[in-house]
């Protein structure tokens, strides 16, 4: 798989699909999307790259291990739930704060902050898994 | 009742699920810095314990809680309930987790821990609180399957040959049992529209006589008898629990097949009582033939960790014989034939058990005497594990051939194995005891003294299979010349003979069986109302729906 037009663009292509996968996610909330079809294009991303120019090059892009960012994710979702403390709801409540940043609203939501949390679980957890497969095969 | 405002007190109710996945997602972060992990997963294990005592305190304070997730409104949220019966068992789960991952600091190698021991603990954890504390038929099933996951995790640790080939079996039968339990969730949910517990048990008796519901309380009977490992779906244990590390072992031991226990009590008694009532025949066969099998496979072991897995699967049968019980002439339990043999010899105790708990129906009884004797399992099978592997360590193996003379080297181990082993045959004045007469005396009173009997001798025979583990491993002097079998590798590769530190995880167990055998009072009126609420849900649907509904 590792002709040259495969290698060359694969980096740009890996880009486009994390950034795409980023609109998804963030899109989610009142349209189709969210945070596991997200993560499950930034994992293939990720796949794409392994394919073209190895494990070892995923790896160092992506800084952590999978592992930790799939636990990051878990950890940011609980998280989200136990934000409701403070609002003297029920575990998990969806609770929105508009702040205004340069004159435009910004919603920011425990939902989104949840949503960011199953995104980075199925990214860490299925890039891990993808990239234990493509090492096997390659070495 | 609309839910809302809730105090920082209420999270309380969903406190050990949020602590157990936020310490297992940190542990996993930290996953590669393993001398780490012990401190941050000991504290963390602190805490989960602390948030279970503050709950059961809660609990027993004010009556069952609930708290809405998301602030949907029942019965179209998922609840959270936690009433007397969760909050013991979360309670109990919390108290083995920590003394489990104490005995884990150092039994556990630094290869195993980056593999990543303490974060599936964790979310194994996770998995058994949360399934103790949701009001939810499907929630139920999901924590089922967040505990299974962190199971396979814990049980292939270490991935040598024998341990696969164990889990293999473990996770068919598990998942053989899942999916009967989400078949019938699917069946329940297209009978009732809903999914809510509290909802259930209110129109559940609008369905009397139904063939459906019986349809119903058989397929979960199966399912979570499969879980509990009850006669005749008992196999996977001995065939799956003697392969992991002693530590995982013991916490599967105590706590797993005690999940089982718990989804029945939850989902047979309260939901479909008369169903309950229909099946109490099969049940009590069940219960004796669990409790024989298990007894006479103690018998006929001679490697220690085997024999433990029967005790577990006798203790599944005592636990049973308590949910056999109901009214007499109400369950109509015939098949078992009154003899009065048995019933002379346990007069004495009845009267006793009779004063513990006065003026309760034998269903009560019966229930209260199965929950605390689960509580009591859940410690002493796990304290037996731990104990076991420190001996396994000490001796080099677990085979009851090679081990010899512990009494002599160690003899602060050898008094505390002797109290667990004495406390699980059943002999007063440890923890075992008093269910067991509790459970004896309902069986009579319940009009089953066969029942009654099996208990006794049950109790007999693990007494005997106990002495031969203490003689055998504890009291003869040391063999000779040990012999080197392949077993003895594992033993070695789990690194240098236990320090004192492994003791303390076990005194922490030994003072509740003590405590529980010496003064049995607070914990037969736990039990007591954790029993009464199950038999009269009116509190637990009152916590969900509002005193008027």
């Amino acid at each position: 798989m590792r002709t040259i037009i495969f290698r060359f663009t694969a980096p740009y292509l890996t880009a486009l699909m994390v950034l795409f996968s980023i609109f998804v996610l963030l899109r989610g909330h009142n349209d189709p999307g969210g945070g596991f079809i997200g993560g499950l294009i930034a994992a293939s991303a990720f796949a794409i790259y392994g394919i073209a120019c190895g494990v070892a090059a995923v790896r160092r892009a992506l800084g952590f291990h999978p592992m930790a960012i799939a636990a990051a994710g878990l950890f940011a979702a609980v998280c989200a739930g136990i934000f409701s403390v403070f609002a003297k709801s029920g575990f998990m409540t969806g609770l929105w704060i508009f702040p205004k940043f340069f004159g435009t609203e910004v919603a920011l939501s425990t939902p989104m902050l949840f949503d960011i949390g199953v995104y980075l679980v199925v990214v860490g957890g299925i890039s891990s898994i993808a990239l234990a497969l493509e090492e096997r095969e390659s070495d | 009742m609309v839910h809302g405002a809730y105090q920082a007190a209420d999270f309380l109710v969903v406190a050990p699920v949020a602590l157990c996945l936020l310490f297992g997602a940190g542990l996993l972060m930290i996953r590669k810095r393993v001398d780490w992990h012990p401190f941050v997963a000991i504290p963390g294990f602190c805490l989960l314990f602390a948030a279970d005592v503050l709950l059961l305190l809660k609990v027993a304070a004010d009556g069952p809680r609930t708290m809405m997730m998301g602030d949907w409104q029942p019965p179209f949220g998922i609840a959270f309930t936690v009433d007397m019966l969760g909050a013991l068992f979360v309670t109990t789960a919390g108290f083995v987790a920590l003394a489990s991952s104490i005995y884990a600091t150092f039994s556990i190698s630094r290869t195993e821990r980056r593999y990543g021991f303490f974060p599936f603990l964790f979310l194994m954890m996770g998995g058994v609180s949360g399934a103790f504390l949701t009001g939810d038929v499907f929630n139920l099933y999901v924590w089922f399957e967040v505990l299974l996951i962190g199971s396979f995790g814990l049980l292939i640790l270490g991935s040598e040959h024998e341990q696969l080939d164990g889990a293999t079996k473990y996770c068919f039968l598990n998942l053989v049992a899942t999916t009967l339990f989400l078949v019938t969730t699917g069946y329940l949910y297209g009978l009732f529209g809903t999914l809510n517990m509290a909802d259930i048990a209110e129109k559940a008796g609008r369905f009397e006589n139904d063939g459906a519901l019986l349809t119903i309380a058989v397929l979960y009977l199966v399912a979570f008898g499969m879980k509990a490992a009850a006669f005749p779906l008992n196999f996977w244990l001995p065939a799956s629990y003697h392969t992991p590390r002693f530590v995982v072992s013991a916490l599967f031991a105590g706590l797993l097949t005690k999940v089982g226990v718990y989804a029945l009590i939850r989902v047979l008694l309260m939901l479909f009582p008369p169903q309950h009532a229909d099946l109490a025949t099969l049940i009590a066969w069940v219960a004796a033939l669990t409790m024989l099998v298990g007894a006479f496979g103690a018998l006929a072991q001679s490697d220690l960790r085997r024999l433990l897995n029967y005790f577990v699967i006798a203790g599944i049968g005592t636990i049973f014989a308590g949910l056999a019980l109901t009214e007499p002439g109400g369950g109509a339990a015939a098949g078992m034939v009154a003899t009065s043999a048995g019933a002379a010899a346990t007069d004495a105790a009845a009267g006793e058990a009779a004063a513990l708990l006065p003026g309760s129906t034998s269903q009560v009884v019966g229930l209260s005497g199965a929950v605390f004797y689960a509580v009591h399992s859940i410690m002493v099978m796990t304290a037996l594990y731990l104990a076991a592997g420190t001996a396994a360590r000490i001796a080099g193996s677990s085979s009851l051939r090679v081990m010899g003379g512990l009494w002599r080297s160690r003899p602060a181990l050898a008094a505390l194995m002797l109290v667990f082993l004495l406390a699980v045959s059943g002999l007063p004045p440890f923890s075992g005891f008093w269910p067991k007469v509790i459970l004896v005396r309902g069986a009579f009173q319940a009009g089953l003294p066969v029942l009654g009997a099996i208990i006794l001798l049950t109790g007999f025979l693990m007494t005997v299979a106990s002495a031969r583990v203490f003689a055998l491993a504890f009291w003869r002097n040391a063999p000779a010349a040990p012999e080197a079998d392949a077993e003895n590798a594992v033993f070695r590769a789990e690194g240098e003979p236990a320090p004192l530190v492994s003791l303390l995880p076990l005194l922490m167990l030994a003072v509740f069986v003590v405590a529980a055998g010496i003064l049995p009072q607070w914990l037969t009126e736990l039990t007591d109302v954790a029993a009464r609420g199950i038999v009269d849900p009116a509190a637990y649907v009152g916590s969900v729906f509002g005193g008027g509904s």
